[in-house]
């Protein structure tokens, strides 16, 4: 059984010239946890990536595996593996070398790595191929392959950098569904960085969102999309509806929220400091057709699209000084009560549904 | 709207059809044509005439058609053709090997090194300005540089380091090889730098994740990757080398000899035939070493 090392980034920068492409995060990844860095490109989540790896240079901070501190150490000796978003298999070399690779570099004998070799390609399914050159192979094959490759080590950690971007849409869920397979077998760490909300979610322990150098929310998918932190968190992972406004009143737990020109919301919640402006994000299939239960849980508008989707039906609405405002309605429930493009509707939510978000300090 | 888009490019294909009377196979070889007159005037024929005349019969003034063979037993039977041919190798040999490990370095260096494509492309128009000049004006520029009072020989007598001019540096194997090696070094970058430019960086980092050392990722990741940039450049120096005349004359002060030169001698003679037998083996011979480079080294991807 591998031994499964916590990851502990401690205020780590990245400064490329003048600009910043990681600033000061702090994240503790524990053993043995599937953790996705999710977010929009330029986001600083692969240079992160990177830095754990050891390939790129750290500017400020430590990074550390376990109980050893490897900020300065080579990427071979911190006990992590990479595996690359092209995946990167030497195109001169047999499958059997790519994998056999780095016990190669260790001077290990041709007889007991190329057993080693086939074991791991074993493993991956993949003994048929053996002889073969990774241009033979199909895009899966050769992640598979990539893989192989990357575990061959033993490593404490995983590091993958997009490792499902290059393959086409029905190759991505089935190998997104290996990939956790893998990771619950290995029990080893996984760092998995993507920008698609839908795959972070489907395998994370953990999910980093990232924005702009910064985190803006690590937490457990189930934590990040009930209980969003931020403003990008709620926008980033869809799926919630942002009103931002000026807070006329906040007490016990509850805050009243006016936008301008517009209405008054409440929300639960509390963003733990005393400003004028504030976010509250709705998630957009708690949103009910009819007229609210007490002031502040709804608005009414006028819709400016409809979108059949099979099981439900998405509304978008302007009104009460909110611009395109989604809700998503079952089919039973839209097609009991249907509405066209520029009629009036009230919407409504459960108190519960409306919550407060919160702000980086920058 | 399926009846819609598909008879649309039916519409399409019937207005071509009315534009161009030509058959679509008659439109390939129309646009293969112009190549094929140029290598076929060109190439095909000269080549094509050479043979034929190596047949023929020759005087001290006129060539006779005919067919004979002698061209070919006495420049075979020769044993100043061995020697030549020899020579040539040699060279040929020397200068593979100089403008291959300088060729590659420089090529690695432009290619992994500098970081930014703008310094690569001026570093790399930098290796081309010396063919701004003739070949003979770069190679002759070297007699006042190697010569008996040459600026090497000078400074060193007049720092001490000698007291006699060294006398191999000019008119030698030396000094024809060096010229060799500073005429076509970039032929050997070119190809070299054009393969290594498309080489993956990842690959070297994979590698370097893999626990290999700098001097592993070279030996194991890079020169391999570089293996057909390498056979090309190899097939560019070799013919160069092999067919090369003037530098020879000029760099060994016809103290030297190789292939292309003796033949050169042989038209000077108005042996035509004979020059001619000497070029078709010629032309066997490095036609011989080019499929040699090619069954080692798999270089389609390159083309």
């Amino acid at each position: 059984m591998h031994k499964a090392a916590e990851i502990d980034i401690v205020s780590v920068s990245k400064v490329y010239g003048s600009t910043t492409a990681v600033d000061t995060i702090s994240l503790k990844i524990p053993g043995g946890t599937y953790c996705c860095l999710l977010g929009p490109s330029g986001c600083g989540k692969t240079s992160t990536l990177r830095m754990i790896a050891g390939h790129e240079s750290i500017s400020s901070g430590d990074v550390r595996l376990g109980n050893v501190v490897v900020t300065d150490f080579p990427p071979a000796r911190r006990g992590t593996a990479m595996m690359f978003q092209s995946y990167a298999l030497f195109p001169h070399l047999d499958l059997v070398d790519n994998v056999a690779f780095s016990l190669k570099m260790k001077g290990i004998d041709k007889d007991a790595r190329r057993a080693k070799a086939m074991d791991m390609l074993r493993l991956m399914q993949l003994e048929a191929y053996a002889t073969r050159r990774p241009a033979q192979l199909s895009g899966g094959q050769q992640q598979r392959v990539a893989l192989a490759r990357a575990l061959i080590t033993d490593p404490e950690a995983l590091l993958l950098d997009e490792p499902l971007s290059a393959l086409d849409p029905f190759l991505k869920i089935r190998m997104r569904a290996e990939l956790k397979k893998l990771q619950t077998s290995l029990g080893i760490t996984f760092v998995h960085v993507t920008h698609s909300q839908e795959e972070a979610m489907a395998l994370a322990d953990i999910i980093v969102i990232m924005n702009d150098g910064r985190i803006e929310q690590a937490a457990h998918p189930r934590v990040v999309f009930e209980k969003p932190a931020t403003a990008f968190v709620a926008r980033f992972m869809g799926d919630h509806n942002v009103i931002s406004g000026r807070v006329t009143k906040s007490q016990g737990g509850e805050m009243m929220l006016s936008v301008p020109a517009g209405a008054d919301f409440v929300a639960t919640g509390d963003n733990g400091e005393l400003t004028d402006t504030a976010d509250i994000a709705i998630r957009t299939d708690h949103v009910r057709i009819g007229p609210p239960s007490e002031k502040g849980l709804g608005f009414t508008g006028s819709v400016t699209n409809v979108e059949y989707r099979g099981s439900s039906v998405k509304l978008s609405v302007n009104g009460a000084g909110i611009e395109d405002f989604t809700a998503i309605i079952t089919d039973k429930d839209f097609f009991a009560n249907p509405v066209k493009v520029g009629e009036a509707i009230q919407l409504s939510w459960g108190r519960e549904d409306a919550i407060v978000l919160g702000r980086l300090k920058h | 709207m399926a009846t819609i888009t598909s008879s649309e490019p039916v519409k399409g294909q019937a207005i071509k059809a009315k534009r161009f009377h030509l058959l679509p196979a008659s439109i390939s070889y129309l646009q293969a044509t112009p190549l094929t007159l140029i290598l076929g005037g060109f190439l095909l024929l000269p080549v094509l005439m050479i043979t034929v005349v190596s047949f023929w019969d020759y005087d001290f003034a006129q060539m006779y058609p005919d067919f004979v063979t002698f061209n070919y037993t006495e420049t075979l039977g020769s044993w100043v053709t061995w020697k030549t041919y020899l020579n040539t190798l040699k060279y040929a040999f020397m200068v593979w090997v100089i403008t291959l490990f300088v060729g590659f370095w420089v090529a690695y260096f432009l290619a992994f090194h500098i970081r930014t494509s703008a310094m690569q492309m001026v570093l790399f128009l930098v290796c081309t300005v010396p063919f701004l000049t003739s070949n003979i004006i770069r190679m002759i520029s070297w007699i006042p540089v190697l010569g008996r009072n040459g600026l090497v020989n000078s400074t060193l007598i007049s720092s001490r380091l000698i007291s006699e001019p060294i006398e191999w540096l000019l008119y030698s194997d030396f000094a024809v090889v060096l010229a060799m090696v500073h005429l076509y070094t970039l032929f050997m970058v070119t190809p070299i730098f054009n393969t290594l430019m498309r080489v993956d960086k990842s690959l070297v980092e994979a590698a370097r994740d893999a626990g290999a050392s700098s001097w592993q990722i070279l030996t194991n990741v890079i020169l391999p990757l570089a293996k057909p940039g390498m056979a090309i450049g190899t097939i560019f120096v070799v013919t160069l080398v092999m067919a090369d005349f003037s530098t020879v004359q000029v760099m060994s002060g016809g103290q030297s000899a190789s292939v292309a030169l003796m033949m050169k001698n042989q038209m000077s003679l108005l042996q035509y035939p004979a020059a001619a037998a000497n070029a078709v083996v010629l032309l066997v011979l490095v036609l011989l070493m080019v499929a040699g480079i090619l069954r080692i080294v798999d270089i389609r991807k390159e083309l």
